[in-house]
């Protein structure tokens, strides 16, 4: 579904993403840790194209997007993503946050956006919250909001860039459950987080990155059980209390 | 023993002469509307050029700020006046007075429009982006509708300027407020009473359009 192959980026003189190759299958739930400055949000970015490697490819759903000319806005219809600090638009309401990008990019009926809104609305819990302000409503409640502007793009793959860190600890639990919900339903997902107990949960797979490189990849017991790298003991043992 | 600057017969010899005044007047409100929508389209257009992604774009943006904002309007538009002719072109005064004071204020309404822009978190046009709007959707329908509220307040000052500066008329010839109150009280001296009241006449132009940028930041402040 998603494959990088020998990419690396540059930010002037640092050397942030090194010879980074990695494949996401289907329907898979991948987890990358690591500690800040590692490189995962650049990786996740680079998804999406929201970051261009300055070298090496990456392939979505078939579609080269570092190609010259490669169709990047219908790839990123098909990927969605979430961010630490929500991105809602502020101008707009929650449903219109949901049923602006499906109405203008891909000429989805103003009914039909809004009906399916208010869906996934309701599956984050917020369907009341449909004609407030994204001002008006907690963190927590934001970051759902985001979750399910994401899901009425109908995506086939969802990446999260750290979405809980930007969070009060009392609303972590409320994205993580919808974030659980939709792991169970079969969408392929990428997430940067920190959270072991999420990746415990619902992760595939778990990739450990440091200074820009996978050093350690393995299901989630193996990552609580018995890491093997030395970087990768250090870091689980700042992170799981 | 001087005259008193404001004697009786001054004042009547104004009122007599209003259509001189009136005439003026009008000149400066179409100048100032002309001048107002040259310098609101340049602004809008070099004020998204000095955030677009393209380098090349971006220069040509600081070329038009850099030298319309560092040079005095006076010589922009004698120069204008004294020039074009030479090029040929025959523009009646009328016309280089909008294009003179529209390209020079489109110079500061760029600033406002790009700072305005600037103000608005990277997050959000990375949102707009990855939702597969392009550039320009992005900023219709993501960083314009909410960079219009630190905009608007900034481009009303810059209309203020605006009238004021239409005066330059006066200096070729314009026939506008200005340029008659001079002709006007250089043929019989009565300074006092022309001033006074042309002085009156660009307030009343300028009051309304300041207590109309209050209101926008009073409503710019409350939503957020």
């Amino acid at each position: 579904m998603i494959q990088l192959a020998g990419v690396n980026k540059y930010f002037g003189q640092n050397h942030v993403l090194k010879d980074i190759s990695l494949k996401v299958e289907s329907g898979e739930k991948v987890v990358v840790i690591g500690p800040s400055g590692s490189g995962k949000s650049t990786m996740i970015r680079c998804m999406n194209h929201l970051e261009e490697p300055d070298s090496g490819t990456v392939t979505v759903d078939g579609i080269e997007i570092t190609a010259p000319g490669a169709p990047i806005r219908a790839v990123r219809q098909k990927v969605a993503m979430v961010f630490q600090q929500f991105n809602l638009y502020p101008h707009k309401t929650v449903l219109e946050n949901l049923t602006i990008a499906p109405i203008i990019v891909q000429g989805i009926k103003k009914e039909e956006a809004e009906r399916t809104g208010l869906e996934f609305l309701e599956r984050v819990g917020l369907k009341e919250k449909a004609t407030a302000y994204p001002a008006q409503l907690s963190g927590g409640q934001q970051q759902r909001v985001a979750i399910a502007r994401s899901l009425n793009m109908h995506p086939q793959i969802m990446l999260f860039d750290e979405p809980t860190s930007a969070l009060d600890p009392e609303m972590i639990n409320e994205v993580l459950d919808v974030m659980v919900d939709l792991a169970n339903s079969g969408i392929t997902m990428v997430v940067v987080t920190h959270e072991m107990g999420f990746a415990r949960k619902v992760a595939d797979r778990v990739i450990f990155m440091a200074d820009g490189e996978i050093l350690e990849t393995g299901t989630p017991e193996h990552f609580f059980l018995n890491p093997q790298n030395e970087r990768t003991q250090q870091f689980l043992s700042k992170i799981i209390r | 023993m001087a005259t008193n600057p404001f004697a009786e017969y001054k004042w009547l010899a104004l009122l007599k002469d209003w259509r001189v005044f009136a005439e003026g007047l009008s000149v400066t409100l179409e100048v100032a509307i002309v001048a107002l929508l040259i310098s609101l389209a340049l602004g809008i257009l070099f004020g998204i050029a000095g955030v677009f992604p393209n380098k090349n774009v971006r220069k040509l943006n600081r070329i038009y700020v850099e030298f319309f904002q560092n040079t005095p309007l006076v010589i922009q538009v004698i120069f204008l006046y004294h020039a074009l002719p030479h090029l040929k072109i025959m523009l009646p005064v009328f016309l280089i007075g909008c294009l003179g004071i529209g390209l020079y204020t489109g110079a500061y309404m760029s600033e406002a429009v790009r700072s305005g822009i600037l103000a608005i978190p990277r997050g959000q046009s990375e949102a707009g982006l990855s939702q597969g709007f392009t550039y320009f959707q992005t900023m219709r329908y993501i960083i314009l509708p909410q960079a219009k509220r630190i905009i608007l307040p900034n481009i009303a000052n810059q209309s203020v300027s605006l009238i004021k500066n239409t005066s330059v008329l006066a200096m070729i010839a314009g026939g506008d407020l200005m340029y008659r109150a001079d002709s006007w009280s250089g043929m019989n001296m009565y300074y006092g009473p022309t001033y006074l009241v042309t002085g009156l006449l660009y307030w009343l132009m300028c009051f309304p359009l300041t207590k109309y940028i209050k209101h926008l930041e009073k409503t710019a402040g409350v939503k957020s």
